[in-house]
């Protein structure tokens, strides 16, 4: 690999530092250094962390079950968490409950804080039951309130509470690009692997496969192959299948990292080496050539992850993708597709912050793995 | 050259082909005969079924006949007569339907990509040579934005904060005078009233992407020695600028074209349905939804080779624009 020349002028570590450490450190120590001192990228990787943890528990974290109606607080808008109230002053957190009002003007009904009656939150408070993981049969939620109800970002038409769709919504938007890319991350390494390193009439198949696919607008193609999953499928197959279909094009981007890099290592002195040792082609691809682009691979899976999640979000919002009763952001963004609604209930557009900030966080882990991947580059 | 671009076209039909492939299974893959389909729902709507038109259906897509027969029938009326068949759902002759609204879709991609141009090229130059100023970072920090939220999502948003907070509805594309009028110019003028707000939203994506990559071309086109010798001659900095090292840099932006065209067109079709536009993406969404396959398959066909074409375009005029790449190798890799 590179020579330990390049090392010394690296401006990368921290003053304190030995220098010995650094002619020692891995390569993945180095690129954590590196890392590291991307600051936004860190905060965007901790921000990550924390929407996995929902995936996660999301049954735990949820107040309440997300099918559950509210027959008396349909459309209710998000309450806000209080401390502090007059009269008695500081005080555990509480939300004011709330009463429907007919508005004589606009003739609708609308919701209106009941400043007399206070909801004290509880942390591990017992509500709904439920199956964390359809394994574990539990009733404890992170918070709650005994008193009455809790709605953190209000609820949706049926009553619904939005804060807990939103949770479990998480499960399907942010595993369906884990999975997608899972899925495309093994037809890309093994595509773009047969065509970096064996060359020839496969590389050019392959390629001309990848710039046709590339060369196709992916929106109108995921909708048309979407459409044509059966309404009436189970939901989990109605995942998979929708996963696959946003691998088809997921791939190529993968495919394309893998071949370029393995195009160029096999010239590299440490292959030729390799090889003259007796080394099997197996051997070689899978212990010298893997090992060398592992971080530029991750890279690209960084980065290729929102593109999935916002594929799977904009087909279930047009009601191509998942059906309710699953329940996903792009499935929740469905009730935002009439202007009028969202003006009155604006608190539908929630969950297109989470996409939002999801995407965001992903894109700058990405660059600031992109910048780290390369520990021996200037 | 001529060479070049002559084998650049050839080098089309094969793709045709394959994409016409891809299309027509997008038509046969909803369960189904589809013509079983339409009589259900001929059934269903209480419409008496007309043995004879029926028959003709049959006859003109060869539905009586296997499945490979279908499709040649299905390319032989597109290559010899331009006819895509007759979608079900509005009984009316397919190039009828999508005619005016691919035309209109077609439009607002191309304002979309010189937007995008109009825009990402000054910033982009602006970023570059006051690097690290405040504007730089301002720009730097919406180009993140730009790129990171999705078109549809920023079109809800928009059409929420202006409904809101001014009472206007912005989605279609005409007010509602001339929604239905003949094009006379003053409808023209009134689309071009309406236009930008989709346009702008489909752009954006596009638009933070090349302003990300026009600064970091021409950056490394300033560091180059020749910069430093032309500015140690005196040359006035404008001159020196945009004499050499902004051509150069704008250079690989044309090729961009290519690529940037199968989002431009994905970006047009999802934000036309949410803001509900007379173009192709309302029209194509109601045909999915209807399982009008001919219909969807011949957007999915139709949209593919304009990209196709698009592509084309853009290595040609990359080929024209930069003399040192060889027409010879272009084609190739």
């Amino acid at each position: 690999m590179a020579d330990h020349k390049d090392l010394s002028d690296t401006d990368y570590i921290n003053e304190k530092e030995e220098i010995e450490e650094i002619w020692l450190a891995s390569q993945w120590k180095l690129i954590w250094w590196k890392f590291r001192r991307h600051k936004l990228a860190i905060f965007s990787l901790c921000v990550i962390i924390l929407l996995y943890i929902l995936v996660l528990f999301c049954e735990f974290i949820a107040p309440y079950e997300p099918w559950r109606r509210f027959e008396d607080y349909k459309n209710a808008p998000p309450q806000i968490i209080n401390i502090y109230s007059k009269g008695s002053g500081l005080q555990r957190p509480f939300v004011y409950g709330m009463k429907q009002e007919f508005n004589m003007e606009t003739f609708r009904r609308t919701f209106v804080k009941d400043t007399t009656e206070k909801y004290y939150l509880h942390f591990f408070v017992r509500g709904d039951p439920y199956k964390l993981w359809g394994l574990f049969p539990g009733n404890i939620h992170l918070f709650g309130s005994e008193e009455g109800p809790v709605f953190l970002f209000g609820t949706d038409e049926l009553g619904r509470d939005l804060f807990s769709r939103v949770v479990y919504g998480a499960r399907i938007s942010l595993t369906i690009g884990l999975v997608g890319v899972f899925i495309s991350f093994l037809l890309g390494i093994i595509l773009g692997g047969i065509s970096g390193y064996l060359g020839g009439t496969f590389d050019e198949i392959i390629q001309r496969t990848i710039d046709f696919l590339m060369s196709i607008p992916s929106i109108p193609l995921w909708m048309a192959l979407s459409a044509a999953v059966p309404r009436d499928w189970p939901v989990t197959r109605t995942y998979f299948t929708i996963t696959i279909i946003l691998s088809i094009i997921g791939w190529c981007g993968l495919a394309r990292v893998v071949r370029g890099k393995l195009l160029s290592l096999r010239e590299e002195d440490f292959t030729m080496a390799a090889r003259l040792a007796g080394a099997s082609e197996w051997r070689i691809i899978t212990r010298h050539l893997l090992p060398s682009f592992t971080s530029h691979l991750i890279v690209s899976i960084t980065l290729s992850i929102p593109g999935m999640i916002l594929g799977e979000t904009s087909l279930s919002f047009l009601g191509l993708g998942l059906q309710p009763p699953a329940i996903s952001w792009g499935v929740l963004l469905q009730d935002a597709q009439q202007v009028i609604a969202v003006a009155h209930y604006p608190w539908r557009l929630i969950p297109a912050l989470f996409v939002i900030i999801t995407v965001l966080t992903f894109n700058f882990l990405g660059d600031g793995l992109r910048d780290a991947a390369d520990p021996y580059a200037r | 050259m001529t060479f070049f671009i002559v084998r650049r076209l050839l080098l089309i039909i094969p793709l045709f082909f394959i994409l016409s492939i891809v299309s027509f299974v997008i038509i046969q893959l909803p369960p189904g005969d589809y013509l079983t389909v339409y009589i259900e729902q001929l059934r269903r709507s209480g419409a008496l079924v007309d043995e004879a038109s029926i028959a003709r259906l049959v006859k003109e897509y060869g539905l009586d006949q296997p499945i490979y027969k279908q499709y040649f029938i299905w390319m032989k009326n597109i290559i010899t007569q331009g006819n895509f068949g007759r979608s079900l759902q509005w009984n009316k002759p397919i190039n009828e339907l999508i005619g005016e609204r691919l035309s209109l879709s077609v439009l607002l991609s191309v304002l979309s990509i010189i937007l995008t141009w109009f825009i990402g090229i000054p910033i982009g130059i602006y970023s570059a040579i006051r690097q690290y100023s405040a504007f730089d970072y301002i720009f730097t920090f919406f180009g993140f934005i730009g790129l990171s939220i999705p078109s549809f999502l920023l079109a809800l948003i928009i059409i929420w904060l202006v409904y809101s907070r001014f009472g206007l509805m912005i989605t279609g594309l005409f007010s509602q005078a001339y929604a239905d009028a003949p094009w006379t110019l003053a409808k023209v003028i009134d689309m071009f009233k309406h236009v930008w707000v989709p346009v702008l939203i489909i752009g954006m994506s596009g638009t933070a992407g090349l302003i990300r990559t026009m600064r970091a071309n021409l950056l490394d086109e300033l560091r180059k020695q020749y910069v430093i010798v032309a500015r140690a001659k005196g040359l006035p900095e404008r001159k020196l600028l945009f004499k050499y090292p902004v051509r150069i840099a704008i250079n690989p932006m044309i090729s961009t074209i290519g690529w940037m065209l199968p989002s431009i067109f994905s970006g047009e079709t999802i934000v036309s349905i949410v803001l509900n536009l007379p173009t192709m993406g309302p029209l194509f969404m109601q045909a999915l939804l209807a399982q009008d396959m001919y219909l969807a398959g011949s957007f999915v066909l139709i949209i593919s080779f304009l990209t196709l074409l698009g592509t084309l375009i853009s290595d040609i005029l990359l080929a024209w624009i930069d003399p040192r790449i060889r027409y010879e190798n272009v084609g190739g890799s």
